[in-house]
């Protein structure tokens, strides 16, 4: 009967070319959002250079001339990247250690659950402990001139990160064989030794990708460093200066510029550079992950 | 009868109370540089029997042990016993070969380097000895830094023994050493346990008959927690003394 072959080939077909359609839409709608990234960004180079961008250190997109040195504002997202990170990822691999080889499973439970509502945490209720709780205590407790600066955005994000650098490394962790640590013990190791010389080594490729994601995150997180880092365009001599990271700057700016003027294309040009940041640590997740099948 | 390297003296275990015991009144003598193999059906206690003899049972939760285990005449359930020392005495190798995730040098020299050895050369001459006395020292002299990972897996499990030989135990415990290889990995585990009891006295759990013939110069039987029989492996084999065990290796239950 060819009307029942003609439909069970239909069935056969149809689910993989839907599937075909939605994944290429996908991969579509990422195309046309760099495009677009680019078109809108790389016009800012007719008026100056790369270099020029990248290391001026005077951001006054609305004086005349404007001027565009995106320096300061690429330090302040690396400075509130890299010290939300120093301060999560040790407290984040400690506190995933502490879950797995420490503390009793009922209690790793409820621990969990308080990591996992901490995730769900809207940035913005952070961002407005920074504002109301961190900022006083700050500038009281340290005589600072604000207590809106690039610590207490740090220490935001580092919760913010946390979770994801926890739970991450965590899994990581459990999925160090039993057997390994019995093979440490029966050596005679004891469950420090083992912890450190078998356990971490062995789930160190999936701590560092815990540690990247969470850096990622932290480099693309908006709300908090716009409420939270004081906003000022300045390269950062302290934790306790103010900063003003791309994301906040592009937040803030975005909506008092007019389309299509230099301050527009700058700001869309910044939108770039935080693409190419999260690329750069995208690779680096995928080499460590393919390191790790090579052996 | 030369002189008992590990006396069992009426050793029970529960895993948690109100559950039959694992392990029931086992009274039993490990002679020095012998080999004895341990066998019985599935579920018996042979594991729990080998892993009361390393303090390995210690980490279960809730479990109770009661009688007495003398190493050299020293019970190893006292309270100043350091458990620590005591499992560099008395080695383990694994059912399945489970090779820390490091370089096969590194794998070596885990035990030693806990026990302070810091000197690069006596790490090699270590590793080198282990590796020649697991009879795998030809096959990876070349490729020490390779990762074990890459190792078949009867190589694997002789890996584990010159890893657990490198802390030069007194005693090996073996837990079906070869149940996840190959006739011919089986084999070359075979011959290398009889050569390592010159130097080891040697507990073998195994679920293979001809291997228990093969290798032990000591047979003990199990069944259901208890020590059914045991003795010289020729006698066990050839005229046992209680029918269970003539059942049980003639193959008419287990
Ligand atoms: N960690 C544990 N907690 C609770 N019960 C256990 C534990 N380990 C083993 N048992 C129980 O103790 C009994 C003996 O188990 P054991 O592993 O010693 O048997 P075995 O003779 O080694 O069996 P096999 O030949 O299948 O390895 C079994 O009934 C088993 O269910
Ligand atoms: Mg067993």
């Amino acid at each position: 009967m060819p009307e029942r072959g003609e439909a069970r080939r239909l069935s056969e077909t149809a689910p993989r070319r839907i599937i075909t359609v939605m994944a290429m839409s996908g991969v579509l709608v990422m195309a046309f959002i760099l495009l677009f990234l680019l078109r809108e960004g790389m016009p800012i180079l007719k008026g100056a250079s790369i270099t020029e961008l990248a290391t001026g250190r005077l951001w006054y997109p609305v004086s005349a001339p404007p001027l565009f040195g995106m320096m300061p504002l690429i330090a302040g997202s690396l400075a509130v990247t890299l010290t939300s990170s120093a301060l999560a990822i040790p407290f984040g691999v400690a506190l995933a250690l502490f879950l797995t080889e420490i503390c009793p499973k009922r209690i790793s439970g409820f621990f969990k659950i308080t990591l996992e509502i901490l995730g769900f945490l809207p940035s913005v209720v952070l961002g407005f402990i920074g504002m109301v709780v961190i900022a006083p205590f700050l500038q009281v407790r340290l005589e600072l001139l604000s207590g809106l600066n690039l610590m207490n955005a740090s220490m935001l994000l580092g919760v913010m990160i946390l979770p994801t650098v926890a739970t991450l490394s965590e899994e990581s962790l459990h999925a160090v064989p039993q057997s390994q640590r019995d093979a440490s013990y029966a050596l005679g190791a004891t469950r420090c030794e083992t912890m450190f010389k078998v356990v971490l080594p062995g789930a160190s490729r999936g701590i560092a990708q815990a540690a990247i994601l969470g850096l990622m995150r932290a480099l693309g997180e908006t709300m908090v460093v716009l409420m939270a880092s004081g906003g000022a365009a300045l390269l950062p001599q302290s934790v306790f200066d103010p900063v003003r990271p791309l994301t906040s700057a592009i937040a803030a700016e975005m909506g008092e510029t007019s389309v299509g003027s230099a301050h527009y294309h700058a700001l869309f040009f910044m939108g770039c550079i935080l693409l190419l940041f999260t690329l750069a640590l995208n690779m680096l997740v995928i080499k460590i992950e393919s390191r790790g099948e090579a052996d | 009868m030369s002189q008992a390297k590990l006396t069992i003296e009426s050793l029970s275990l529960s895993y948690s109370k109100g559950t039959s015991p694992a392990l029931r009144d086992v009274t039993l003598g490990i002679e020095e540089n012998s080999l004895m193999a341990f066998i019985g059906p599935s579920g018996c206690g042979k594991s729990t029997f080998l892993r009361c003899l390393n303090r390995m049972n210690d980490f279960v939760r809730g479990v109770e042990i009661t009688g007495r285990v003398l190493l050299d005449g020293k019970d190893i359930y006292a309270p100043d016993v350091d458990v620590t020392s005591l499992r560099r005495r008395v080695g383990m190798v694994f059912q399945r070969p489970n090779p820390f995730p490091f370089s096969i040098r590194e794998n070596v020299a885990y035990g030693p380097k806990l026990l302070g050895e810091r000197d690069r050369g006596k790490l090699g001459e270590v590793v080198e000895r282990s590796l020649r006395n697991s009879g795998l020292w030809e096959e990876v002299k070349d490729r020490l830094d390779a990762q074990a990972s890459s190792l078949s897996g009867g190589q694997q499990q002789r890996l584990c023994i010159a890893r657990a030989i490198a802390v030069e135990p007194e005693v090996l415990l073996m837990d079906e050493p070869t149940s996840a290889l190959d006739p011919m990995a089986t084999a070359r585990i075979e011959e290398l346990a009889r050569e390592l009891k010159k130097f080891y006295t040697v507990a073998i759990v195994t679920h293979n008959m001809q291997q228990a013939a093969r290798v032990s110069d000591h047979t003990a039987f199990f069944l259901m927690g208890e020590l059914v029989e045991h003795g010289p492996t020729t006698k066990i084999f050839t005229t046992p003394s209680d029918r269970r065990t003539e059942d049980y290796i003639t193959g008419r239950f287990g």
